[in-house]
């Protein structure tokens, strides 16, 4: 069992005593410690249960590669689940349950599963779960999330706030071991600006727990002068805590900073998203240790030999009280040696190869711990915890030799370097056959937009194990990147002898032991899944990663990539480098959402563009309808009203009387040059350099393909000045358009633009007496005969310089006045007043919508979705015969937009006067080549008029024109079909006489 | 921790001005309406609290007393009567607002991609940019004050942004912490 020792631990602080719950046990830990170190040091080695056959599953790691120890950490609203117990910071008050476990973590129902575990074997849920079809919605589905799920959702909202940060460094240093210490040491000085990010909150990296001296003095003391140094430098940034994330194109990294998850009460935001580009990145991630793949390696007890080193020195824990160490390499032996310092019984070392020599095992022997070569362990036995091992020969099948009673093993399958950061944005690998790992392949870097390398990857990252390799690997680095000679700090370690690769243990292994070999301790992936998965056909280490889930939890394979992949090779009869590795995604290991969402919460989610009179609106209880970013009013229900009634009252109100509607967010483009009327004639369809001053013209404009993409009513303001109105969605969009043609296509044409959309409030003044109300607040020269249909002019109105348009997108007798956005809320409140006596009305959307639709206006949105052509909607009269050329004028003459069977656009009226559903299709006869119902037409836009008292809609039908009066089918959601008579789509005065006074 | 002020500002005079930049007679009708002088390429020109902006090639951003804004464009007009240009009033499409104190740079530097450090970003420098998810453009008056304009529909959003990222206090990046 798992204890604390009385002394030793170099970061803990014993002074500081921290209490903190375990599945609602009361435990105790030191500042210092990790969730992990502290449930150790209390006895806890039972964490959690396996994701398949929920075995029981202990601490396997010391950091963040862990598979086993993931938690759900807090309570209510900031309970979170899958954190980590390696590199969660114990703090006072901690609470933290187990997952995957039900009822209990010590009896799990699920455990059965265990023992059914050959009817579960590698692609399972594909092979079981696909027949027969219906039951996988009520059946497979709920059971299986039922008994999936790691941990538990938070259900309230949380509490803590998150942000990001964006940084622009010269060199970004990941990993804050000795290597890049070294490396910021070395830019610093050269004085490059520098930062240089840890994920741990400790400086040193393995070094300090490895006993090596740097520069003739213990490791940590390097360490920590090093980091005084550092310190000093004004252009040096070091962050502790803060986790290498993602590398990206371009030198973007992201860094994942946990500000306060050690001290929860702490001031300010939890995580912070850092957001660098950096002109240089330099890894120096360092190395994990690999597990070795014996029969039960997956019992509690079983753990890394480096962590078991860990434990001991750097928390004071045991792991054990007679541990074994079984291994394939001399770093191993360190662990043995250590646990001896501390006073603990080492019972042997299993060593797989058959002459091993070295310091270290010498050492050890000296010791007079018991050293067994070429033997390995045969089978771990236990529960809940480690009982016995038994040893075989390595080269054998696994009978065994003899039983070892123990409670703790430390395992080495030797070391992989983190490769994970220069994999992301396309760093290549390479084999490094004698130690058995892949490394970074420096002549196949990640490039920058030079094509030169954006990434070094220095140290033990770059496949330098021993820390003088790895400082003189990082002194070359920097010597190149600083372009000066950079020496190494001298680092002194034990010299090691060579590893032999193990991927089985004993090599010779039969079915019945590979079956309880574990690769993914959390996914349960065995050594047999992986080989059947071979058998099966799957060659691709992609394809079994899928089928066999090897690698998908939480952890990401950071412990069982290398060993699933070296079975598969094996499995297959193929080099490792012939199958390669999966694709290493960021992040390098989870990071909160609320770090990635950052600010954009609540209030401010996403930004909410108000136009000048959306106090008003929301004064008076608007009913909003989302309009890009925009909110706009899309009716004013006064209280009890319907939304539906609501908009019958402002459409008759306005037919009747007077409406008001806010327009403000209609785009506004100004257009201005020698070369403007040119310029406005190749981008509208119709004819807009005849447009005389003071005049209006309803315009169309085409994208390059011919499909109508916006529409609205253009000014003539002076000779060389046209003002363009466009859709609400359409103004930056247009303008953009407008730019991209005149600066990449016709950069020699003397136009200019601007989009003054936000410069004006927009108001419409729509009904018969909307002169009236303009005439009482000052308005003069508006009569018809002197302010005709389509006309624009410059007056006063209320004491407010106004420019006013007679358009109308109703049929009414219409204005729209524009004046500076800042007095729009005035001239809103005059208009309000003035109109008084007529029972002036505030409408929204959908009044225009509807109003529009009685007129047999189009919608850009409604009536187009990007594959309409203004010819399919009536508009070929809008369409210059005279110009040589116009934006979409070619792709207009293709042959299938040419072609007569084309739907084209109607009004449509249901015979029973009932509203037809919006896309509805009008049904023809036959059926498609794929069985489906032909169709002659659709829906595209549709309402209950309040003005006719009766449904109408329009729609675009084949050869809709010539089929007048004709009675179409058109279907509903679940019902019968609906009839509707094709008519024209002018529904509301034909003759245009209501705008035209 | 040093505290970050924001503060909207009263409604100022804006003018959009485009036109060929190297032609004389721009740079004198500018100079003449606000006082300020040319600004180069990513550079905002003061003359107290006047200020022109280069915001492209051949666009500048005239900021002036609002009650100056038509005469000043009368003026525009007439000095560039026969050169091609674009100039007009979007006093009203534009808020401004002025970000002080010592630890500005940490607080942008939440929100927009921009390099915003000392060296990248010194005083004088204008920067078109995007906060959080809106279009913006920031620049420094002095050391310790920021200008910072975007559109008028989203100036309760802006607002909220920079309070939400004053408050949740320094990051001691671009003032390291020792």
């Amino acid at each position: 069992m798992s204890t604390r020792l009385a002394t030793g631990g170099r970061l803990l602080d014993r002074r500081r005593p921290m209490d903190f719950t375990f599945n609602g046990k009361r435990l105790r830990g030191y500042a210092g410690d990790t969730l992990a170190s502290a449930l150790l040091g209390q006895g806890q080695v039972l964490v959690g249960r396996s994701f398949k056959y929920h075995r029981p599953r202990g601490l396997v790691a010391s950091g963040a590669e862990e598979p086993n120890a993931l938690v759900n950490l807090g309570r209510g609203a900031r309970l979170e689940p899958n954190q980590r117990a390696t590199t969660t910071e114990l703090f006072d008050g901690l609470t933290a349950t187990s997952q995957n476990h039900w009822p209990s973590l010590e009896f799990d129902v699920g455990a059965v599963n265990a023992r059914l575990s050959r009817f579960l074997p590698a692609g399972f849920y594909y092979k079981m779960f696909i027949h027969p079809r219906p039951l996988w919605k009520y059946v497979y589905e709920p059971f299986i999330r039922h008994s999936a799920g790691l941990g538990k959702a938070p259900t309230e909202a949380d509490p803590d706030t998150y942000e990001q940060f964006h940084a622009h460094v010269g060199l970004l240093i990941v990993g804050g071991g000795i290597s890049g210490l070294q490396a910021a040491l070395a830019a610093g000085q050269a004085g490059k600006h520098v930062m240089l990010v840890e994920q741990t909150a400790h400086w040193g990296g393995r070094a300090p727990v490895d006993g090596v001296t740097i520069d003739g003095m213990p490791a940590d003391d390097w360490v920590k002068n090093t980091v005084e140094a550092l310190e000093n430098m004004p252009n040096v940034v070091l962050r502790t805590r803060a986790m290498g994330a993602g590398v990206y194109d371009h030198g973007f990294v992201t860094v994942y900073e946990r500000l306060t998850d050690h001290a929860p009460e702490a001031e300010g935001p939890r995580h912070r998203l850092w957001h660098i580009r950096a002109g240089h990145v330099v890894l120096a991630s360092g190395a994990i240790e690999r597990p070795l793949s014996f029969a039960g390696n997956d019992i509690p007890g079983v753990m890394l030999a480096s962590a078991v080193r860990d434990y001991v020195e750097n928390w004071g824990v045991s792991c054990g009280d007679r541990t074994v160490v079984v291994t394939n390499n001399d770093d191993a032996y360190r662990t043995a040696l250590a646990l001896r310092h501390a006073g603990l019984e080492v019972v042997a070392i299993v060593d797989a190869r058959t002459t091993p020599d070295g310091p270290l095992l010498r050492e050890a022997r000296d010791l007079g711990i018991r050293v067994l070569t070429g033997k390995g362990i045969g089978a771990a036995k236990g529960g809940k915890s480690l009982e016995s091992v038994t040893i075989c020969a390595q080269a054998g099948e696994g009978a065994p030799l003899e039983e070892i009673a123990c409670d703790c093993v430390a395992m080495s399958g030797g070391w992989s370097p983190v490769v994970h950061l220069w994999s992301h944005t396309g760093g290549k690998l390479t084999w490094d056959a004698e130690r058995c790992f892949f490394r970074p392949d420096p002549t196949r870097a990640p490039t920058g937009a030079d094509g030169q390398p954006s990434v070094t990857i220095a140290g033990t990252a770059n496949g330098h194990l021993r820390s003088a390799e790895a400082l003189c690997d990082t002194a070359e680095a920097m010597t190149a990147i600083l372009g000066s000679d950079i020496q190494a700090a001298e680092a002194q370690d034990a010299d090691e002898g060579p590893l032999v690769p193990v991927w089985l243990m004993p090599q010779g292994a039969g079915l019945p032991l590979r079956q309880k070999m574990w690769l993914d301790y959390q996914n349960d992936v065995k050594v047999s899944d992986v080989q059947l998965a071979a058998r099966e056909g799957y060659e691709s280490v992609e394809h079994t990663k899928r089928y066999t889930t090897l690698g998908m939890a939480t952890d990401q394979g950071k412990l069982s990539n290398i060993n699933g992949l070296a079975t598969l090779s094996q499995a297959l009869g193929k080099d490792i480098p012939k199958v390669g590795t999966t694709t290493f995604r960021p992040p390098y290991t989870p990071i909160s959402m609320g770090s990635i969402a950052a600010e954009a919460r609540g209030e401010i989610f996403q930004p909410l563009r108000k136009t000048p009179l959306h106090d008003w609106h929301a004064d008076r209880g608007a009913y909003w309808e989302p309009v890009g970013h925009w909110r706009r009013p899309y009716c004013f229900p006064r209280d009890g009203e319907s939304h539906a009634d609501a908009v019958a009252r402002e459409i008759n109100a306005t037919r009747q009387g007077v409406g008001l509607l806010d327009t403000s967010t209609l785009g506004k483009i100004v257009v201005k040059g020698p070369d403007a009327g040119r310029f406005m004639d190749l981008l509208y369809t119709n004819m807009m350099s005849t447009l005389p001053v003071g005049r209006c013209r309803y315009g169309l404009m085409c994208s390059e393909n011919g499909f109508l993409m916006d529409d609205g009513v253009v000014a003539r303001l002076d000779d060389d000045t046209w003002l363009c109105h466009t859709t609400t969605g359409g103004a930056d969009r247009i303008h953009a358009h407008m730019e991209d043609w005149l600066q990449c296509e016709w950069w020699d044409f003397k136009v200019f633009t601007a989009n003054l959309t936000e410069q004006y409030a927009q108001i419409a003044v729509v009904g018969p007496k909307a002169r009236e109300v303009l005439e009482k607040l000052g308005g003069t020269g508006l009569s018809a005969e002197e302010f005709k249909f389509m006309d624009w002019r410059e007056t006063t109105l209320a004491d407010i310089p106004a420019r006013i348009f007679r358009i109308s997108f109703s049929g009414e007798l219409s204005f729209e006045v524009a004046v500076p956005a800042g007095r729009g809320r005035a001239l809103w409140d005059a208009l309000l007043e003035a109109g008084a006596a007529f029972g002036i009305t505030p409408y929204g959307t959908e009044a225009l919508h509807v109003m529009r639709a009685e007129k047999g206006f189009i919608m850009i949105g409604d009536e187009t979705d990007g594959t309409i052509i203004p010819q399919d909607l009536g508009l070929g009269w809008a369409i210059s015969k005279k110009k040589d050329d116009y934006i979409g004028k070619r792709a207009q003459m293709r042959s299938h937009m040419a072609d007569p069977d084309r739907w084209q656009l109607v009004g449509l009226e249901t015979l029973d006067g009932s509203v037809l559903p919006d896309g509805s299709y009008a049904i023809a006869k036959g059926k498609t080549a794929n069985g489906q119902r032909n169709t002659q037409g659709r829906v595209t836009s549709t309402y209950h008029s309040p003005t006719i008292g009766r449904g109408i809609a329009m729609g675009l039908v084949l050869h809709g024109p010539d089929r007048m009066d004709e009675v179409l089918e058109f279907n509903t959601v679940d019902g019968p079909t609906v009839k509707a008579r094709i008519v024209s789509p002018v529904f509301y005065d034909p003759e245009g006489a209501k705008q035209n006074v | 921790m040093s505290e970050v002020t924001i503060r909207k500002q009263a409604p100022r005079g804006m003018i959009t001005l485009r036109g060929d930049l190297s032609v004389p007679a721009l740079g004198a009708a500018c100079a003449e309406v606000n006082g300020c002088d040319l600004p180069a390429r990513g550079q905002a020109a003061h003359a107290g609290e006047a200020a022109t902006l280069w915001m492209s090639s051949d666009e500048l951003l005239l900021l002036l007393p609002q009650a100056d804004v038509p005469d000043a464009l009368t003026r525009i007009g007439a000095a560039l009567a026969g050169s091609h240009h674009l100039a007009v009033d979007v006093s009203d499409a534009r808020t401004l607002f002025s970000i002080e104190g010592a630890g500005l740079r940490d607080v942008l530097g939440k929100l927009t991609p921009a390099d915003v450090s000392a060296a990248a970003w010194p005083p004088g420098a204008l920067r078109r940019t995007r906060l959080a998810q809106v279009a913006a453009a920031i620049w420094l008056r002095t050391e310790t004050e920021a200008q910072l304009i975007c559109f008028r529909s989203v100036t309760d959003y802006v607002e909220a942004l920079l309070h939400t990222a004053a408050k949740a206090g320094q990051v001691g990046f671009h003032r390291p912490l020792r």
